[in-house]
């Protein structure tokens, strides 16, 4: 009797092929979906890239970050301040936006790594509220009323409306199929293990020779590069900016972590299963007015208390199920 | 001059208040390693409640605490024990999401029950009776009782924590809840009774903020930063030392406040990370 | 006709999560009587303590104590029914006094004759430093302090985890002399020991373990040298 160890299991073939149908699809949609479609598709993509950035840091790295919303800020009011102050077309200066937030973010890190746990959260959060009063005082910017997207920089995008939605369509499906494969390659990857080591037991990872300080600097600042630049793409979208909106924690930290918690932390698929069923119960959840936000909370402290591993956590557990190679499969050979 | 002075003065008084946040945070730290996001929402809470009772029973603020100490330390035996105390245990994501949980729903409450308008107590004559110190510097009584009231609830806990048996029991507890058990401790009990001791400070303490500001139902997370502000800065070692930590976050925004109003919350939070960058145990705490 | 043991542990199993430390346990402790329970590093001896005392679970039946089953309870129900344990390590309380970690002891309120007057009388040297930091004494008196400790609980049971740890030898000795005093006093003892030969001096009944099984039991005034080699390392 022999054993293969693979990668692939039958399951997850068959959800490889429906992941390229359903890229297949998404590529396709410029084609024949409506300006309204793409618009709820853009939302989609960038709070799933968005919710599967904060479980990389959180679920994988062990950084529970409560202040994500200084980086969306940040790319935002960067896209803004390029556009608006050195002209520089929307869609270029993303790159310089993933570039610049990663330079800033690492001494941020530095500084925030002297930091466990709660103590860590709580000071990422004061971090994002520095970078929010700052917004206030710096009047170029619009100060405390924010401002808007210059024209020039909008008509960039597209002659007409529709064109410029499907130009910020295909802008964040390609952002979201980047982030979706830089977090798949390294979850394969030796970075992916070492993560796997720190999240299971960090002072074993590092008495065997894992650099857990390095793996996690190198975690946050992509999760801060990935931020900004879906930050950007989020207020490109919106046209408009403000301190308040652009750093705002319900929107752009307790939305995303509650989809985490309810997908499933520390998963592959957790993240984009949780932000998929808030879209899909949004119409009944938008009924609930303003308690929809707290039976999301209510829900996400349930899933914590009594199923930490979320949906697909508790689903694999069950069934074994595993959607993407990520793991080990150990089958008999012949 | 006269106009630093002031606010030098102004800040040592508010940094009472901020002390009060902070020796709640520290205390069910210290006792249980517990971080609640949603200490600052408590305060809130407090505020509210206080609000309720004053409006209802035509109180004066201060008599209202009557009502508002007690129920907030009912609130914190039953939160602890209800909720918190599932999520103990070696894994810090539990409390840590739970607590943020909690913090958003409190909010969103106190949205839908009071909507978003700004509130505040009033104390009538005692909010603008001062004490003159010299010519150019007076003392509110109300800012003058943040900062007694601090020191009370502080010498309180000492008195607490070194001479009666349920302060025993806590720095048991904080050293070693497993042994603790043996010496006939329960600890949920133990750490419900933590809680509860704390939200009553907090009571006060939001009681004490609802009348000096305003407040709102997004004002808990500020309150819980200049809590977690003032800690940091003051170091853990000592409750005294988390007072020192909020007068001097005290004085560092009402200073900053002189130079523009914008910059006063600003400076606060700067003050803090420069303390956490170059000596992370805080001024008054030992290192390691 | 013999009179009911004190305690009668049956069949006890302990896990930790998946990892089983105890497979079918049998121990009995008479009224008055010391048991020694020695045995190599990870035979399961203080695993066998932690579960007598509530911080491992353990199945009803499996543990009667006094006539009443106990088993699973919470250490804080099963120091009020009267076991207290030394725990291995002393494991004073660093933020409190000598006299505070004697105090603590007392918390759980059980009648009896152990004050705190009468554990200053049976440790003199404690008395004089009763303020002191726990921690700031030496191993031997941080051991009396630990024995105190559990004594002020008036416990029925005494159960000691290597008391000898870390201990020169005679104060090794100084401290059974205490044992056994305590236990004259009519406190019932179980002792965990590495300190074979002082296990065996103390003890009316010896169990070895190994693997967390009982591989030896039987009367400490007849058991040989090679019974107990053979049931200390397997052979």
């Amino acid at each position: 009797m022999s054993y293969v160890v693979s990668r692939s299991s039958r399951a997850s073939l068959g959800a490889s092929f429906v992941v390229v149908v359903a890229l297949a699809a998404g590529a396709s949609a410029p084609l024949w979906a409506s300006s309204d479609q793409l618009r709820q598709m853009i939302e989609i993509f960038l709070y799933v890239a968005l919710a599967c950035l904060w479980n990389f840091l959180a679920g994988y790295a062990g950084l529970v970050s409560v202040g994500q919303q200084a980086y969306v800020g940040l790319g935002g009011y960067a896209l803004f301040a390029l556009a608006a102050k050195a002209g520089v077309a929307p869609l270029y200066s993303l790159p310089l936006i993933g570039v610049g937030a990663a330079l800033l973010s690492a001494p941020i890190a530095l500084l925030l790594f002297r930091l466990r746990g709660a103590y860590f959260a709580i000071t990422s959060w004061v971090v994002a509220e520095v970078f929010r009063l700052t917004a206030i005082l710096i009047v170029p910017l619009g100060g405390g009323s924010g401002m808007s997207l210059p024209l020039q920089a909008a008509k960039s995008l597209g002659r007409t409306p529709h064109e410029r939605f499907v130009a910020i369509y295909i802008t964040s499906l390609v952002l979201l199929m980047l982030v979706l494969a830089l977090i798949f390659l390294t979850l394969r990857s030796r970075l992916g293990l070492a993560l796997t080591a720190i999240r299971d037991n960090e002072l074993a990872a590092r008495s065997n020779g894992v650099n857990v300080d390095r793996t996690k600097l190198i975690v946050y600042v992509a999760a801060a590069a990935g931020t900004a630049m879906i930050g950007a793409v989020i207020f490109l979208q919106k046209l408009r900016i403000s301190p308040d909106s652009g750093f705002s924690v319900n929107d752009w930290t307790a939305l995303v972590i509650f989809m985490v918690v309810i997908g499933g932390i520390g998963t592959f698929e957790g993240p984009i299963l949780g932000a998929l069923i808030y879209f899909l119960l949004r119409e009944t959840l938008s009924q609930l007015g303003p308690y929809y936000l707290m039976a999301l909370g209510a829900v996400a402290i349930a899933v914590m208390l009594f199923e930490p591993r979320g949906l697909w956590g508790a689903l694999r557990a069950r069934t074994g199920l595993q959607f993407l190679p990520l793991s080990f499969v150990v089958s008999k050979r012949g | 001059m006269g106009g630093f002075a002031n606010a030098v003065v102004q800040g040592v008084m508010v940094g009472g208040l901020y002390a009060m946040f902070a020796i709640g945070l520290a205390l069910i730290f210290g006792v249980m390693k517990l971080v609640n996001i949603a200490h600052g929402d408590l305060i809130v809470l407090a505020a509210y409640i206080g609000l309720v009772v004053t409006q209802t029973l035509h109180l004066n603020p201060l008599a209202a605490l009557v009502f508002v100490v007690p129920i907030m330390a009912v609130v914190g035996y039953g939160l602890q024990r209800g909720l918190f105390n599932r999520t103990m245990g070696d894994d810090l994501m539990p409390p840590l999401l739970v607590s943020f949980g909690l913090s958003i729903i409190m909010e969103n409450g106190f949205l839908a029950l009071f909507s978003a308008d700004n509130r505040r107590l009033q104390a009538g004559a005692l909010e603008v009776a001062s004490v003159k110190l010299t010519d150019a510097i007076s003392i509110g009584v109300l800012p003058l009782l943040q900062l007694v009231a601090a020191i009370l609830v502080i010498a309180a806990l000492q008195l607490l924590l070194y001479r009666t048996r349920l302060g025993r029991a806590f720095r048991a507890v904080s050293d070693d809840p497993r042994i603790a058990q043996l010496m006939g401790l329960n600890n949920r009990h133990v750490f419900g009774l933590a809680m509860g001791l704390s939200l009553a400070i907090v009571g006060l303490a939001g009681v004490l903020l609802a009348i000096s500001a305003n407040f709102d139902p997004a004002s808990g997370p500020t309150r819980l930063i200049f809590g977690f502000e003032a800690v940091i800065i003051g170091g853990l070692s000592s409750f005294w030392g988390t007072l020192a930590g909020g007068i001097i976050l005290g004085v560092v925004q009402s200073v900053a406040a002189t130079v523009d109003p914008g910059l006063q919350v600003l400076a606060g939070h700067v003050a803090f990370l420069i303390v956490l960058a170059i000596r992370p145990q805080g001024l008054f705490g030992r290192p390691g | 006709m013999p009179e009911a043991p004190l305690l009668s542990v049956t069949a006890l199993e302990a896990f930790y999560g998946d990892f089983q430390a105890l497979y079918g346990v049998d121990v009995e402790v008479g009224r008055g009587r010391i048991v020694a329970v020695i045995g190599a590093n990870g035979a399961g001896k203080s695993t066998l303590l932690n579960t007598l005392v509530g911080l491992n679970p353990a199945p009803r039946e499996a543990i009667r104590f006094a006539g009443e089953a106990i088993g699973g309870e919470p250490p804080y129900k099963i120091v009020k029914r009267g076991i207290a344990l030394v725990p291995e390590g002393r494991r004073l309380f660093p933020s409190l006094s000598v006299e505070e970690n004697l105090l603590i002891g007392a918390q759980v309120g059980r009648p009896g004759p152990w004050t705190l007057e009468r554990v200053f009388k049976l440790f003199p040297i404690l008395s004089e430093r009763r303020r002191l930091p726990s921690m700031s004494l030496s191993g031997g008196q941080q051991q009396m302090v630990a024995v105190g400790r559990a004594l002020m609980s008036n416990p029925m049971l005494l159960l000691c985890d290597e008391l000898s740890l870390g201990l020169a030898p005679i104060v090794v000795k100084e401290i059974y002399a205490y044992i056994r005093r305590i236990v004259a006093e009519g406190v019932s003892a179980v002792i965990v020991e590495q300190d074979i030969s002082q296990a065996l001096k103390i003890a009316d009944h010896v169990y070895c373990m190994l693997e967390g099984r009982v591989a030896l039991s039987g009367p400490a005034a007849t058991v040989t040298r090679e019974a107990i080699a053979a049931a200390y390392f397997g052979v």
